[in-house]
């Protein structure tokens, strides 16, 4: 077991809070998939909800704010648009659970994703989000984090899946090997 | 150690004896799909080997396969934009199974792949596209993955760092009743389930209902998996299996039937008994709120579709046409079939499905993805409903958020479509022969996959 960690890694704000199964579709919809650029996406998220998207688009949230949200999240479609249109506003997403794809397009782009069961959190609430657990400031409670699949730590570390496939493609065309 | 199929087929790919649920492999992959969003893969693909001094070339042209199907013919002129520079990419590269917008050549990806023989049992797939799982059918361990990570398997030919899943075993006894399809199979199941019930696992399909399953019906199992939260939907190898790729595909190379062992591991056994079974209705607004259908029946609709990769065979515009024959859909219902590829197209036309479904006041729509995904052809007005036969229904999925959508199968579908309300079949429809399949093709164009 690693040690509780003393100091937080992100101190944030909880700014929307949504529910269970938020789709891929409602994230970011299929008739903006013609647009596949991640400094592009951006303004298409959660199109199909104008209040959000507005407050998105208009930047009323800061950098690093963090949306909360129930099981599954980002379940339906592989499209990676729905990770790159949240990466783009450098939200970190804390929900229940996530879908598998999505998870996994976030991880690659380098999105944060924070897999905490049994959060418990209203919009305006302080978050520290730690190594192993998320501390709501606000309701003095602790909720314990699941940790992202063992699988993935490398590109997490690589700091992301293209960072990572390219030190392998150096390495494969690198002389010695 | 004893394997499940998956088990085994990742040992294979990643040369090692054997692998159990939970450790991480590489799998070499035997076959990439992509659709349209290769428009997306080609961007990240060139970005992996910006500045490292190293050409850009895909690791195997022969296994990579592009499909257009999400929005074909160009719905704007960004579309066709990427579809123009994914031809380029697609010649720069030398890619060989690349399926462009033409009658002799198209149709949705999950269906072009079954009917060309590229994919085998034990087979490796990755799809840009979640529902690559249809695969599963055909034996194989396929999977959805995102437009970067399918860069990486252009660049290195191995999908990196995959958990090894765990499997639940899906066991169907007894006989489905008639015009009860797989489709209501896959719905119970994903109802059962819900939606993340099976989450980064496997599903694999066992029992009498199974064996005695069509290919048709079994790519309607898989396809539709992954709304249960499946990595994977796999049908073991069978007879069948044989039959479909060498009828069907006229695929001639080897095949390896590869099957689970008696004791493999299995977290979890969801039985069925398809006899009990009735229709099932996925109501809006998630796939896994299912319910049978004397509980929706009635409900007004106002578009009805049959199609999608996981509806839109020869067997499926069959069964409506049955119940369509001789009769007119109900006034104020628009329906619209989009047939899953040119070659059932022109298969259900000499059968004389199409012109069943034309004179009851069907609208026959070029093979593709459709309206399934709210792009193109076929939007919903403010507060209109859509049955359909697609697979998703999520909010705002047929490109209108202030519109609903139901599932279900061809067959109520079909017999909704006459009544304007969610209606079951009728009763005395002599079927179209549902025995019927396609003969084997003329040409040679299967390759070897192994």
């Amino acid at each position: 077991m690693t040690q509780p960690s003393s100091s937080p890694l992100l101190k944030t704000t909880l700014v929307w809070k949504l529910d269970d199964d938020v789709s891929t579709d409602v994230i970011y919809p299929g008739r903006y998939m013609a647009t596949v650029l991640p400094s592009e996406t951006p303004q298409y998220a959660f199109a199909d909800l104008p209040e959000l998207n507005k407050k998105l688009a208009t930047g009323e949230f800061p950098r690093g704010s963090a949306f909360v949200a129930g099981k599954n999240f980002g379940c339906g479609s592989s499209r990676e648009q729905a990770a790159s249109t949240l990466k783009g506003y450098e939200l970190a997403i804390v929900a229940r659970g996530f879908a598998r794809i999505f998870l996994q397009n976030a991880i690659n782009l380098g999105l944060r994703t924070i897999v905490c069961p049994q959060i418990e959190a209203s919009v305006g609430d302080a978050l520290e989000i730690y190594e192993e657990r998320v501390v709501n400031t606000t309701t003095g409670k602790t909720f314990p984090i699941e940790p992202l699949p063992k699988s993935r730590q490398a590109i997490i570390d690589a700091g992301g899946l293209i960072a990572y496939t390219r030190s392998r493609v150096v390495a494969e065309n690198s002389p010695e090997s | 150690m004893p394997m499940t199929v998956a088990e085994k087929i990742l040992a294979r790919a990643s040369g090692r004896p054997a692998v159990s649920a939970g450790e991480v492999v590489e799998p070499r992959v035997d076959l990439a799909m992509s659709h349209e969003n290769a428009a997306l893969v080609i961007n990240q693909f060139r970005e992996i080997y910006a500045e490292t001094g190293i050409e850009a070339r895909v690791w195997d042209p022969s296994r990579i396969a592009i499909i257009f199907d999400h929005r074909v013919p160009a719905e704007s002129a960004k579309t066709a934009t990427n579809q123009k520079r994914i031809r380029e990419f697609v010649a720069l590269q030398g890619i060989t199974k690349f399926h462009d917008i033409r009658a002799d050549q198209g149709g949705i990806c999950h269906q072009i792949l079954p009917e060309n023989g590229y994919v085998v049992p034990g087979a490796v797939v990755v799809g840009t596209d979640s529902h690559t799982t249809t695969h599963g059918a055909m034996g194989a361990f396929a999977f959805g993955i995102g437009a970067t990570e399918m860069a990486s398997v252009w660049a290195l030919g191995a999908a990196l760092n995959i958990e090894v899943p765990e499997t639940i075993k899906v066991v169907v006894s007894g006989v489905l009743p008639e015009f009860v399809s797989p489709k209501d199979l896959i719905l119970h199941l994903i109802g059962r389930l819900s939606a993340e019930g099976a989450n980064y696992k496997v599903l694999e399909f066992h029992g009498d209902a199974i064996r005695n399953m069509p290919m048709s019906g079994r790519l309607v199992l898989s396809n539709m998996a992954v709304e249960a939260g499946a990595t994977a939907g796999i049908v073991p190898a069978d007879s069948e299996t044989v039959r479909y790729l060498r009828e069907v595909a006229g695929y001639k190379g080897e095949l390896d039937l590869v099957q689970p062992d008696r004791d493999a591991r299995y977290v979890q056994t969801v039985e069925v008994d398809a006899s009990q079974l009735t229709y099932q209705i996925a109501c809006p607004h998630t796939v896994d709120n299912v319910k049978t259908i004397d509980r929706v029946e009635g409900t007004k609709v106002d578009q009805i579709v049959i199609g999608s990769c996981t509806n839109g065979r020869a067997d499926d515009l069959a069964v409506a046409a049955s119940i369509l024959r001789g009769r007119k859909i109900a006034d104020g219902v628009r329906m619209l079939v989009f047939p899953a590829s040119w070659r059932i197209y022109r298969e259900s036309m000499k059968r004389g499905v199409i012109d069943d479904l034309i004179n009851a006041g069907a609208i026959i729509m070029n093979p593709g993805c459709g309206c399934c995904l709210g792009v193109h052809q076929g939007a919903l007005g403010d507060g209109e409903t859509a049955l359909s036969t697609t697979n998703r229904n999520f909010l705002g999925r047929m490109g209108n958020a202030k519109a609903q959508v139901y599932l279900c199968s061809p067959a109520v579908a079909a017999a909704s479509a006459l009544t304007g309300r969610i209606s079951r079949p009728p009763k005395g429809v002599s079927k179209h022969d549902a025995t019927f399949q396609f003969p084997a093709p003329e040409n040679d164009a299967c390759v070897e996959a192994g």
